[in-house]
């Protein structure tokens, strides 16, 4: 006879053998996110006349490891906006799926709305900043591009933190150190912006990769673009870095594999 | 009153099929004083007729702003009314708060049928014991909605509910080509009329008994749009003289009629 209380209505152990505990949730804290570990870098997206141009490389870290290397890190949603994620790919997976069945949703219901650009950033940074508030952050760092409900070109960067901003050129990650200044070169404001050619704007964004692949020890040479404008969505996720020219490399010390 | 022993609940059929509970809810709709609304290509009208419970009394209220870009009117039980609106103001609030859009009428206004709906099929409920017509503007331009007890909600072009409605229906069935096209002012007129219609023999508008909302588009998209305003009192006073000289005016065209 067992007289321990949290034995008393159990099946005997003598009888029955051992309890099957694993049935059971096997205690533990509740883990949140401590650090992202499969990782995308940059982001880069320019306004031009008509739209938006967005790109990412299709590369998805583990550490240093360039573990994998065809993730596409630039999303549609419902045919008129494009997110790209920087950070987790974990959490850009998840993200995707909450985006997927929100179009889906928004498409069951009335006919004749959508959520535009705008709309979806509004969401977007509201979803991170309660995950943020939870202590149990979503790790991306996200633009989304496409146009706003004038139908003028919108582009707006949210991260982790929820924290919201807006430019007519944006960069994630390395990105917001090397491609930003080159693209506010191109386009210093919302003016300069509303002036370029999409011609223009795709050189600024391939060359701002070009450069991203010369000094991001984390990026690659082939990459996501997609250019945004009332048209649709042209989306082209399996594009190779031209025109590289490493001459400038041997002059750098500690540049590459070099170690003196 | 005491028509069989079916209708005690709301989730019990008669044998002929119908649910006497929704039905006497519905003649619940047709207690409450006069509502009208009409929408053309650019607005979306509410008007009312109200009344006061007796002379030293103030008079009912029968239109609702809901949001910025819609508002109801009701007839029947003004506390049920009072529910489902302040449910419809959350609804827009969260709309603008998580995505930063106006809500689209139609899945506002399926909302609120679907809680009525559930009313019907729950044992120890009770239907909504309120009709409503909701007005207002989303990206697809101006729109009018009636719901009623039972759940069923539908879009109109026009449409009156409440004590002797039909009068004000056949008004707006014999007008009805001309509304499309209608301006603000117009509009607001031929609801008036409509009205005046289902007024009984001794009863006159006047601005007491009065309650006129508008909304409408400026032009393309949700930027220009024309709120939801409403008029009581003094200011229905431009619109109740019209229809008071219209009325002289048409009496007299119709007696000249007859006379040729």
């Amino acid at each position: 006879m067992n007289h321990l209380p949290q034995a008393w209505g159990r099946p005997r152990d003598d009888v029955y053998g051992a309890y099957d505990s694993s049935y059971l949730q096997n205690g533990g804290p509740t883990q949140h996110t401590q650090r992202p570990i499969v990782t995308g870098t940059s982001v880069v997206a320019l306004k031009f006349k008509d739209g938006v141009v967005i790109a990412a490389d299709n590369l998805a870290s583990y550490g240093s490891l360039a573990r994998f290397t065809d993730v596409k890190r630039l999303r549609k949603f419902a045919e008129t906006s494009v997110v790209g994620f920087g950070g987790d790919v974990s959490d850009m997976q998840y993200l995707d799926r909450l985006l997927n069945s929100l179009d889906i949703q928004e498409a069951y219901g009335s006919s004749g709305h959508t959520l535009n650009a705008q709309n979806l950033h509004t969401y977007l940074s509201k979803v991170l900043y309660k995950r943020r508030s939870d202590f149990n952050p979503l790790w991306n760092q996200l633009l989304v591009a496409g146009l706003d409900g004038e139908s003028k070109p919108f582009l707006a960067a949210a991260d982790l933190l929820g924290t919201t901003f807006s430019s007519p050129s944006l960069a994630t990650g390395y990105g917001a150190h090397l491609a930003q200044p080159l693209l506010r070169n191109v386009a210093p404001d919302e003016e300069a912006a509303s002036k370029l050619s999409l011609e223009q704007a795709l050189e600024a964004v391939k060359e701002s990769m070009k450069v991203l692949f010369y000094r991001d020890a984390r990026s690659m040479d082939k990459y996501s673009i997609a250019v945004i404008t009332k048209d649709g969505i042209d989306l082209k996720e399996n594009e190779q870095l031209e025109k590289q020219s490493w001459a400038f490399a041997d002059q750098i010390r500690g540049y590459g594999t070099q170690v003196n | 009153m005491f028509r069989n022993n079916y209708d005690n609940d709301s989730v019990t059929f008669s044998p002929q099929g119908r649910i006497f509970q929704v039905e006497y809810a519905s003649e619940a709709v047709k207690q409450g004083s006069v509502v009208v609304g009409i929408v053309s290509k650019t607005h979306a009208v509410l008007v009312a007729l109200k009344r006061n419970a007796e002379e030293l009394s103030s008079y009912q209220k029968k239109i609702i702003a809901i949001d910025e870009h819609l508002g109801l009117s009701l007839a029947g039980l003004a506390s049920d009314a009072r529910v489902l609106s302040n449910f419809m103001k959350q609804q827009s609030l969260s709309s603008r708060l998580t995505y930063g859009r106006a809500i689209p009428l139609s899945r506002l206004v399926n909302s609120i049928g679907d809680r009525a709906q559930t009313n019907t099929q729950h044992y120890g409920k009770r239907p909504y014991g309120v009709g409503l017509l909701v007005a207002g503007v989303d990206e697809t331009g101006p729109h009018l909605f009636e719901f009623q007890p039972s759940g069923m909600t539908q879009e109109m072009v026009a449409c009156a509910i409440g004590a002797r409605s039909q009068m004000a229906r056949t008004y707006l069935e014999r007008n009805l080509e001309k509304f499309v096209d209608c301006g603000r002012e117009e509009l607001v007129v031929h609801g008036l009329k409509a009205l005046k219609e289902s007024l009984a023999q001794d009863k006159e508008l006047t601005v007491e008994n009065c309650s006129v909302g508008v909304v409408g588009i400026r032009g393309e998209g949700m930027k220009a749009i024309e709120g939801f305003k409403l008029f009581d009192g003094q200011n229905v006073k431009q619109w109740v003289d019209m229809v008071a000289e219209g009325t002289e005016e048409a009496a007299e065209e119709e007696s000249m009629e007859v006379d040729s």
